[in-house]
């Protein structure tokens, strides 16, 4: 009887501990979640020195929303970025984790060129934009260069094409990120019982086989967090478009995400389309997210 | 099975707290980071304020040109640090925040709203305003009428009429008062005007650009020797912007007028024939190049306060620095900003503030040092047109010319009837959409499109055609 009321007294510190958690998680985005969704309902939003609203509206914003259009454009411009940088980011990651966790290569130097490799991540993502916007405009210094190796007779616009926008966009997106996903293969790749390794090598498999037999199935449950958190990330692409393009997504907004939309309704602190926008993103990530989730994590029923 | 069911509920938990992370709203009112030492000890104001007074005068602003006014021309001022100063025991802080993209007007609103119940060391004392959005403060009772702080009517006779027009309420009260005038010239690369005209003459100048037909075919001349005419597409927006027959938005409704349409239209035609230098914004890095000889651009369009204040002046190889510059009347007169100074309603330093409007707006000894010191055109027209006939108020930018009879000129046409509180969003929005049209990316209709849809997103309340 005794000892059995003492499990029970260790039990609360599992209870205990978990608080700061949910507290945090409460106050910071429980509340914040709902009280987006219920601020959608409401025409809600400031003209200079006047408020307007809140007055009810149901779901007027929702529908202003879906016809006027906007949505699935900035959604289409966001995932085409996204993927634009994620799909050399991930092959990358792949290459680079691989090389460095290969205990046969014997790189040098390896801490170096982790650090390294992490460095971009720790800029600021705007000071970072701002570089670039700097570099690649009209009279910078890329264009200074080619000028001068005659690779072009005149500055070539960078920032007047839609696809060298949405180019250097998912460029420094990857350069940002991909430092960030080698570590987290890395460590998955490291966490691989060797003698799997040593049992397809005794069995003749060759370094290819290896990789794709071998490292990729088991790295499942790594590459499916990564794709899922950089979905997400993917998603909420925000600072460098925006810096970049100075706010305007311009090329005719087809480099203007779904954030830079939601950012333009917080300039009138219009909550209500604002709230109504978050709504609809959240639906399309949670969306998306499962989407990834199903279709990896779908065949292992054996 | 589980595994699943918690991974699944995981990856929701965290897209839900992903996406609630943004919606919080960073607009808070930037601290100006000043310390008020309590040492009052160094009394040397000129106007010492009533006893019951505040201690702390805020002042709210978008650049360094007002600070640089006060620092230098308001008698007592002292500087303490890049944000704050002293006028007698008063502590002055200045809260700076960047116009573009009405940040500084959204900043403003905000403090505004909250002044009634500030500490009375928190309240705004004086903020500034443009004509781009003037309007906006003039009818809302955040500002003080001129005449509460004790201002006269005689006091302020000499100032400009244009200046006052703008900046009465619809109940007839005065709310603001400027130093500057801000009617505009064409600037030109005397240099460049050499090189393809013969001559760097304003008068001979005059004739290559006396009106925009004239213009576009300086612009072709100016092209065969490897000139842009102007720097960016939006140099010439203000001339034509400022010429409108009507508002940006009437009846709630926002309507793009014939004259802009014409400068799309023009500057179309100049991108087209590669007769200008970039379609990057005003204030970029490309729009700057042409105030050194390498940039290679013919003219800008500007007021008096461009010259001295923009146009890197104080760099060494710019153009200004040697006094490259010219200004003749150009194709059509304009102005272009114009910054007032408006008491905020709850200010506690009334007084103080009142002496501020009444010395640089009003003191004809210190309105005439601004000009001398800074070559800005001051609001005082008896003084400005007693200046334009004398030789030691030549514009060092300019190489030795008077242009105040210019812009004498200018101040009498002045008119800013067609100005509306939405200004800045819907000519920011119009050059932005358009750009899209000079690049190439769109048709003319696309890029209309784009403008109404980022004017409805910017100001929720309005109709577009």
């Amino acid at each position: 009887m005794k000892k059995k009321s003492k499990v029970v007294s260790y039990n609360k510190w599992g209870y205990i501990f978990l608080i700061p958690f949910v507290v945090i998680y409460l106050v910071f985005q429980m509340i914040p979640l709902f009280s987006t969704i219920y601020n959608s309902f409401f025409e809600n939003y400031r003209s200079g020195l006047k408020q307007i609203g809140p007055n009810f509206v149901g779901l007027q914003n929702f529908i202003t929303i879906i016809t006027n259009g906007d949505l699935p454009t900035y959604l289409k411009n966001t995932l085409i970025m996204w993927i634009l940088g994620f799909v050399p980011q991930i092959l990358l990651s792949l290459l680079l984790g691989a090389w460095f966790t290969d205990p046969s290569l014997r790189l040098k130097a390896q801490g170096f060129f982790k650090t390294v490799i992490y460095l971009p991540n720790l800029i600021m993502a705007s000071a970072f934009a701002m570089l670039f916007f700097t570099l690649f405009s009209n009279s910078g210094p890329i264009n200074s260069i080619m000028l001068q190796f005659g690779l072009i007779q005149e500055p070539y616009q960078f920032m007047s094409h839609i696809w060298s926008v949405r180019g250097l966009v998912a460029f420094m997106n990857c350069l940002m990120w991909f430092g960030n996903t080698t570590i987290l293969l890395m460590a998955g790749m490291m966490g691989i019982d060797p003698s799997l390794f040593e049992a397809a090598q005794v069995d003749g498999a060759t370094a290819t086989q290896i990789f794709y037999k071998v490292t990729l199935p088991l790295l499942k449950p790594i590459l499916i967090y990564v794709m899922i958190t950089s979905l997400i990330g993917g998603l909420q692409m925000f600072d460098v478009p925006q810096i970049l393009t100075n706010g305007t997504g311009d090329p005719m907004r087809s480099s203007m995400t779904l954030i830079m939309y939601l950012n333009k309704h917080l300039f009138s602190k219009n909550y209500g389309l604002g709230g109504a926008l978050s709504v609809f993103m959240f639906i399309i990530t949670g969306i998306l997210s499962l989407i990834v989730f199903k279709f990896t994590t779908g065949e292992d029923k054996d | 099975m589980k595994k699943r069911v918690l991974g699944l509920l995981l990856s929701m938990t965290m897209v839900a707290g992903m996406l609630t992370a943004c919606g919080g709203n960073a607009n808070s009112a930037a601290s100006t980071g000043a310390s008020a030492d309590g040492n009052a000890a160094d009394a040397t104001a000129a106007a010492a304020p009533a006893g019951d007074e505040g201690k702390v005068l805020n002042i709210y602003c978008w650049n360094e040109e007002f600070k640089s006014r006060v620092a230098d021309h308001y008698p007592g001022y002292t500087e303490t640090d890049a944000t704050s100063g002293k006028i007698g025991d008063v502590t002055v802080k200045w809260n700076i925040t960047p116009n573009e993209n009405n940040a500084y007007q959204n900043n403003l609103d905000e403090a505004l709203l909250k002044q009634a119940d500030a500490a009375a060391d928190d309240k705004i004392d004086i903020f500034l305003v443009e004509a781009d959005y003037a309007l906006k403060y003039v009818d809302a009772d955040v500002t003080k009428p001129v005449a509460d702080l004790g201002i006269t009517d005689a006091d302020i006779a000499n100032q400009y009429k244009y200046t006052q027009d703008v900046m009465t309420d619809s109940n007839g009260k005065l709310k603001g008062l400027s130093w500057q005038g801000c009617p505009g010239v064409l600037i030109y690369n005397r240099a460049a005007a050499k090189d393809v005209l013969g001559s760097d003459e304003p008068a001979e100048v005059q004739k290559a650009v006396a009106d925009w037909d004239t213009f576009l075919k300086t612009a072709e001349q100016m092209k065969a020797k490897g000139y842009s005419m102007t720097s960016t597409t939006n140099d010439a927006y203000r001339v034509f912007s400022n010429n409108v027959s009507g508002k940006w938005v009437q009846d709630g409704k926002v309507k793009v007028d014939a004259n802009i349409m014409k400068w799309v239209e023009m500057t179309k035609k100049m991108v087209d024939a590669k007769e200008v230098g970039s379609t990057s914004d005003l204030w970029s890095d490309d729009w700057k190049k042409g105030f050194f000889p390498d940039g290679k651009v013919f003219c800008y369009f500007g007021p008096a306060w461009m010259i001295n204040f923009s146009m890197s002046a104080d760099e060494q190889g710019s153009i200004a620095y040697d006094g490259g510059w010219g200004a003749t009347e150009g194709p059509q007169g304009f102005f272009w900003g114009g910054t007032w100074i408006c008491a905020a309603e709850g200010t506690d330093n009334a007084t103080l503030v009142a002496d501020i409007m009444k010395q640089l707006t009003t003191n004809k000894d210190i309105m005439l040092d601004i000009v001398s010191k800074d070559s800005d055109f001051v609001n005082n027209k008896p003084a400005m047109e007693e200046a334009a006939t004398k030789d030691e108020y030549a514009f060092k930018p300019l190489g030795g010319q008077n242009p105040l009879a210019m812009f004498c000129n200018g101040a009498e046409k002045c008119d800013l009837s067609n100005q509306c509180e939405y200004d800045q969003g819907c000519n920011e929005e119009f050059q932005k959409a358009m750009k899209n049209y000079f690049d190439g990316n769109a048709t003319l209709d696309q890029a209309l499109e784009m403008f109404n849809s980022a004017i409805v997103e910017k100001y929720p309340e309005l109709k577009t055609e």
